[in-house]
């Protein structure tokens, strides 16, 4: 079996955790939950087992290197730190409804790469710029940010749920952590995913510097990660003011993972050269 | 008169607090966010003539009073980056000589009503003499926190304890840090360049041209030969390896050598030189032996792939044909051959441009270099088109005489770069310890008849100091049992 076909199964391992969780919420079960971590842990082996034979394969092709060198390796890897930092969170909180929430954007990002033909699966050379240890830094560092603002997102969401449909005794919201404890897990998941998304940044800067010179031109790609990073430098200072707290912040959660998907998908549609993502896509 | 004294300290009462205030920061930060997105909607810094071009008269003249076309120098962004910083600058004064009295004291205070009413809190009875008790709780809590003393208030005994004091710090640390960086940018906007040369094999030259104006030369220290230009391209057409072997030269004396690529660069008495780009030089610039076998080709083959449908088409165009896409998607318009194609900065190397008619939307202009045969995919329109008689074989020419490359060198002067990377030290420092660390104190509490209370309070991560207390309160109750 070839990486790609593995990793196109393993799509599927995440649909079905996100079912499975969905009708442990819906069902208010704990078979179904349980079913759906087991899947979510043999979906996240899945996936590393994946990147790890691809890493091989390419040194099999003989033009080896770490697969984070395009668009369809870079949304494998954001799928299994959404994977690894969900478990961590189903972990550490004791609630499976989370999952419902994030295995989706999981599932989404192995979709995108694996079952769209725009997005190519073959091991592709490296070009001379990517040839470097920052590089695979920064992809890292990025993905893990992005993990984290994604699951934020998901958590987000289901501050609006909760919201919405009040909490009377018998709904499904019961099930849902409270308002509180979601609030304090899109701050902390923000803390997270700012302070990754920050090395990211500063891990490209030092590879431009490296590669050309300069650790910052106002390329779009670099201006729109930026503006990622102010839009949650600025929901992290939104808590600190009174009253700020719960549904506004939430917002901004959902805006600041929009010019996530914007600096990663949208840029390409500009105008502008940005040498990772564009001649690899 | 008097009124007036009066006001006065008001008025820049206000004006501290307007600038310490974190609204403003907000309003600031996403000022910033906002605005930038034009810089990536209008492409920075293009001859002025595409501008008109694409704006018309109007638009154009209004856009050049907003300074849109170099928007990241324009004043009105910097006067935000200067708000910031006077933000930073100013709040950070203001809460720094409060936080002084928590941090920079011998001995911090511990509030006994705060800690018992603090939420996150253990009882339970133990055992034994008070004393004992006393020796016992104070060993264990040693082991988790560094400062700790013994106070007695109304008759219970209590030990107070403390740690991450200093982690109050960490934020001064990251605002502090966004200063340096700013301070480091201007260092290397007054103090350094940014030009670049293009360098035939076998020539040198002490000239560069300045990225942000080419018509700008500026003479360098020594003179740069290149002596050898070598590529390697990987079985698909795309650069392998580029490599320049440079040596620098003064008073007709070497006195460094290197063959750079790519991600390693000659660093030298603080002028850098990056493998940037790299070309052909043009027919006339070139040895006269044998030059034939690179002339431009008769007709190209264009490979047509449909993304919808995913098939991909075969057609034979010359410049100037035009040929039906297929699958009803419009037509396409060879136009010219460039030789040297820029983009973005960049050297794409030979290309075809053209002029595609889309069967819905506007008309628009296709770059398709040679080399690049996924080039026009970044497009994401409805047809991919490459050109399939990609020239590999040029790469290796039979013979070195027959062609000749130049090496596209970036030449960079930065003496704000390690100022620059301090503060990026610095931010990720300053942000894990804000995130992940906190200044937590805690009391055990030793009343009447073996009553035994822990409590703590933090400054942030509630959840996380609960978990601590919980633990602390574990291992006192356990170390009782023991003794
Ligand atoms: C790009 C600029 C800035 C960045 C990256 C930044 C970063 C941060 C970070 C990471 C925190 C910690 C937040 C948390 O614990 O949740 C913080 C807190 C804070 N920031 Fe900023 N900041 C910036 C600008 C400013 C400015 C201009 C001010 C001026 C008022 C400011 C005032 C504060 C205050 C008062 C706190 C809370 C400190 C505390 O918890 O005691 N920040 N900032």
């Amino acid at each position: 079996m070839t990486s790609s076909q593995l990793l196109s199964i393993i799509t599927f391992v995440y649909a079905a955790a996100g079912f499975a969780y969905l009708a442990g919420w819906i069902f208010k079960k704990d078979l179904p939950g349980k079913i759906g971590t087991g899947l979510a842990v043999a979906a996240v082996v899945g996936n590393l087992g994946g990147i790890l034979l691809r890493w091989r394969e390419s040194y099999a092709l003989g033009i080896g290197h770490a697969p984070l060198s395009n668009l369809y390796e870079s949304l494998v890897f954001f799928a299994l730190t959404i994977g690894l930092l969900y478990l961590y969170l189903e972990y550490r909180y004791h609630n499976r409804t989370i999952g419902a929430f994030a295995m989706p954007l999981a599932f989404l990002a192995m979709a995108y790469a694996s079952l769209t033909p725009i997005i190519s699966d073959r091991i592709q050379p490296l070009v001379p710029v990517l040839k470097s240890n920052w590089l695979i830094a920064h992809v890292m560092a990025c993905f893990i940010g992005y993990a984290a603002f994604a699951i934020a997102f998901g958590v987000s969401i289901m501050y609006f749920f909760r919201g919405s449909g009040g909490a009377q005794p018998d709904s499904l919201l019961q099930r849902l952590p409270s308002d509180k404890i979601l609030d304090e897990l899109t701050h902390q998941l923000v803390m997270f995913g700012f302070l990754w998304l920050t090395a990211g940044i500063i891990t490209g800067a030092v590879w431009a510097n490296s590669a050309w010179g300069r650790y910052w031109g106002w390329d779009p790609k670099e201006t729109w990660s930026l503006i990622t990073w102010l839009i949650y430098a600025a929901l992290l200072h939104f808590r600190l003011m009174r009253g700020w707290r719960g549904k506004r912040i939430a917002m901004l959660s959902v805006v600041g993972f929009m010019a996530v998907l914007f600096t990663y998908f949208g840029v390409n549609l500009l105008p502008g050269l940005h040498s990772y993502g564009s001649f690899g896509g | 008169m008097r009124s007036n004294t009066k006001q006065l300290p008001g008025f820049f009462d206000g004006l501290w607090q307007f600038f310490a205030s974190v609204k403003l920061t907000v309003v600031v930060l996403l000022a910033l966010a906002l605005t930038s997105i034009i810089g990536t909607l209008i492409p920075q810094n293009q001859p002025l003539e595409e501008y008109y071009q694409a704006f018309g008269d109007f638009l154009f003249r209004v856009f050049a009073v907003l300074d849109l076309y170099n928007m990241y120098n324009a004043w009105w962004f910097q006067l935000l980056l200067a708000l910031l910083i006077l933000n930073i600058i100013v709040c950070s004064i203001d809460r720094l000589s409060s936080l002084s009295k928590i941090v920079f004291v011998r001995h911090p205070r511990f509030s006994l009503k705060r800690f018992r009413k603090a939420k996150p809190n253990h009882s339970f009875r133990a055992p034994g003499d008070a004393d004992t008790l006393l020796e016992t709780y104070q060993a264990v809590v040693k082991r988790h926190f560094r400062y700790q003393r013994v106070e007695t208030v109304d008759g219970a005994t209590c030990i107070y304890a403390e740690k991450g004091r200093w982690t109050r710090l960490g934020v001064y640390v990251v605002h502090f840090s966004i200063v340096l960086l700013i301070i480091g940018a201007m260092i290397g906007s007054l103090f350094g360049f940014e030009g670049f040369v293009n360098i035939p094999e076998g020539e040198g030259t002490d000239t560069i041209r300045m990225r942000n104006n080419p018509a700008l030369g500026m003479r360098l220290p020594f003179e740069i030969h290149c002596d050898d230009f070598h590529m390697e391209t990987w079985p698909n057409g795309a650069p392998k390896l580029f490599r320049s072997s440079l040596r620098l030269v003064q008073n007709g004396k070497t006195i460094y050598q290197k063959d750079i690529v790519m991600n390693d660069p000659i660093r030298f008495q603080g002028i850098n030189v990056f493998q940037s780009s790299y070309g052909e030089l043009p027919p006339d610039r070139r040895a006269q032996t044998g030059a034939d076998n690179d002339r431009v080709p008769e007709s190209f083959d264009l490979q047509l792939t449909s993304a919808d449908s995913g098939m991909t088409y075969t057609k034979t165009a010359r410049i100037g044909d035009a040929i039906d896409l297929p699958e009803g998607l419009g037509s396409f318009t060879v136009e010219e051959y460039v030789p040297d194609m820029q983009f973005g900065g960049q050297d794409l190397g030979p290309a075809l441009r053209g002029r595609l008619n889309p069967a819905t939307g506007e008309a628009r202009e296709v770059t398709l270099p040679l080399r690049f045969p996924n080039f026009d995919k970044m497009r994401q329109g409805k047809v991919v088109i490459a050109v399939a008689n990609t020239p590999n074989e040029r790469f290796t020419p039979p013979s070195p005489t027959e062609k000749r490359y130049y090496t596209g060198l970036q030449v960079t002067r930065d003496p704000g770069v390690s100022v620059v990377y301090l503060a990026f030290i610095m931010m990720i420092a300053g942000c894990a310890i804000t995130f992940f660390m906190s200044h937590r104190q805690i009391y055990v509490e030793l009343g009447a008849a073996g009553q035994v209370r822990v409590a703590g309070i933090a400054n942030k991560n509630p959840l996380g100091l609960e978990r601590h207390i919980e633990r602390l309160a574990d291992h006192l109750a356990a170390a009782t049992e023991d003794g």
